[in-house]
């Protein structure tokens, strides 16, 4: 196997696709928005309770690869229990690190174990599967209820 | 000859793999000391030699505008287009070059015939019949005609097989029923439809018939006149010739029916601000300076195709088919999407518990080039109840040895993901 596929598929990555945390819906929530990758079919719903500020529940529901149900997984354990402008945060660090070059160091005080998806800087057609659940979340918090989410432009 | 892996290859009357590979520039590429294999055909092929001298010599020695100018590079260039023409015109068995109209590809030449034949002819109470394995190009016009309209689109359904469903066919043809179009060779399944049924079907009630030609033209020999459709489209990059030229073959008496679909120059007879008057077929359909070069290689790719023994293709493809179908079915967890017994060398396949998009990725690091997705046919993945599969689709230059570099890298996916 190649250095560049062992560090796409880490072990991490692997056992969230496997087992992905918080998968399903939340009847609680007060959030929610969907996400899709019209390109390869990706499709991905993200619901919140948020109570004062903070993302007290989140769970995710969809279909898609490794690599974006990974994303997901991960996402929903990073952000649970913080504020939605640490939330913010963490999507703006998560940006960031996916859109570097791959030999940008990545800011793993920051990303924790969201630093295991950096492996997809090699792979360019795959950024998108794992953007997929930020941009999702980063629409619920903005409270954009009922607007779709794509990774592609779309017309008005 | 043997094989790299020892496998003989059964001699071919007419068909060296080896020689046709040659052809084939692209073909030779080694990237981090492996050989590129190349099996995403459906989505476009490579070009030979032969396509891309064309193309070049035409920029480097011919080009010109065609039809206006009084000069002898123009004239000639004005001949050269109108050659392919009646190139096209022989390789689709239709009877007058005028039954040719250039195109960009498949997708314009539906949505021609979309807006410019049947928009005009249908309204509320009528329908489309088009089938659940279509392309999008072949499902999105017809939707934009429907509500345009009010005309209704119906669907032949398709069997788990992912072959037409032809008494549902018999019975949605209909008196409401006043177009069909449907797909030659699907390019997710690879299901070759029965087209003569399907065009004697609808003939009988008087119905025309469109059939999307881009499977199919690169893989068999198409007979217009023979399957007595009335249209037919092919693509030029699926058929070893470049992007963006693709030709519509139409019944003469059709096309002189249907109004222009682009206005400008070329396809006029007379402007004037109080009238004009249009070019008859196939100038009234191409507006414009049209895509020259794109044509030049299309004539070169039609002359290519000429030059080889079609049984011979044929067979090495059957046989490629039946190679990558055994090959794969030995990975444990590996299910193929597509059975039909009448199918063209298209492979695809699911894998348990990794998503295509994975397969993809893995297999190209091992230089395997496939497609992954819905393949723009996403009715089809509903319908057969999975969200994306791996497609390998083959053409006359892979070999056995292509299928075995593919089914290797598939024994990575599962130890990637330890299935």
């Amino acid at each position: 196997m190649s250095d560049n596929l062992r560090e796409l598929y880490q072990q991490i990555i692997l056992d969230h696709n496997r087992s992905p945390r918080n998968f399903g819906k939340l009847e609680a929530a007060n959030r929610h928005a969907q996400g899709s990758n019209p390109l390869c079919g990706d499709m991905l719903a993200v619901h919140l309770r948020v109570d004062d500020d903070r993302i007290a529940e989140i769970r995710f529901e969809g279909s898609g690869c490794a690599i974006s149900q990974a994303s997901a997984s991960l996402m929903t354990s990073a952000v649970k229990g913080k504020t939605t402008a640490e939330a913010n945060a963490l999507f703006r660090a998560f940006q960031a690190m996916v859109t570097s070059r791959p030999s940008t160091p990545i800011d793993r005080d920051t990303l924790g174990k969201l630093a295991a998806l950096g492996g997809v800087r090699q792979f360019p057609a795959r950024v998108k599967c794992a953007n997929l659940s930020w941009h999702t979340l980063h629409a619920a918090l903005e409270s954009q209820e009922g607007k779709k989410i794509t990774t592609e432009r779309e017309q008005e | 000859m043997v094989g790299v892996h020892g496998l003989s290859t059964a001699p071919r009357a007419g068909f060296d793999v080896e020689r046709v590979r040659m052809d084939f520039p692209i073909l030779e590429q080694v990237h981090e000391g492996r050989r590129l294999v190349y099996v995403d055909n459906a989505a476009t092929s490579q070009k030979p030699h032969a396509v891309i001298d064309a193309v070049t010599r035409y920029y480097e020695n011919e080009n010109a505008n065609i039809h206006r100018g009084v000069y002898r590079l123009s004239a000639q260039a004005t001949l050269a287009y109108e050659h392919v023409r009646a190139a096209v015109q022989q390789f689709l068995g239709a009877t007058d070059p005028h039954e040719i109209v250039f195109l960009r590809g498949t997708t314009e030449a539906v949505n021609l015939v979309a807006q410019s034949f049947v928009r005009p002819r249908v309204g509320r109470g009528d329908d489309v019949l088009i089938s659940h394995m279509e392309h999008h190009s072949n499902i999105v016009p017809w939707q934009l005609v429907a509500e345009q309209t009010g005309a209704t689109l119906r669907v032949i359904p398709i069997t788990d097989a992912g072959e037409l469903d032809m008494d549902a066919f018999r019975s949605l043809m209909t008196h409401r029923t006043k177009f069909v179009s449907v797909v030659h060779i699907s390019n997710s399944l690879g299901t070759i439809n029965p087209i003569e049924d399907i065009v004697a079907l609808a003939h009988e009630r008087g119905v025309p018939v469109m059939l999307d030609g881009a499977q199919a033209a690169p893989h068999m020999p198409v007979d217009v006149t023979a399957i007595g459709c009335d249209f037919y489209a092919i693509s030029g990059h699926k058929m070893f010739g470049p992007t963006g030229i693709g030709a519509l073959y139409g019944r003469a008496n059709h096309l002189a029916d249907m109004p222009p679909y682009h206005g400008g120059g070329e396809m006029i007879r007379t402007v004037s601000f109080a009238k004009t008057t249009y070019a008859p077929a196939p100038a009234k359909f191409e507006a414009g300076t049209p895509n020259i070069a794109g044509t030049v290689g299309l004539g070169a790719a039609v002359e290519y195709l000429k030059g080889l023994d079609w049984a011979a293709i044929r067979q090495h493809e059957d046989d490629l088919r039946d190679y990558a179908t055994r090959s794969l079915l030995k990975v444990p967890g590996l299910r193929i999407i597509g059975t039909a017994p009448h199918k063209a060398a298209v492979v695809s396949f699911v894998m348990e518990g990794v998503h295509a998009h994975d397969v993809g990725t893995i297999l190209d690091e091992r230089e395997v080039a496939i497609r992954s997705g819905h393949h723009c046919t996403q009715p089809v993945m509903d319908r057969l109840g999975v969200p994306a599969t791996a497609r390998a689709s083959f053409a006359l230059y892979n070999t056995r040895d292509d299928v075995d570099r593919l089914v290797e890298a598939i024994r990575e996916v599962r130890e990637v993901f330890g299935t």
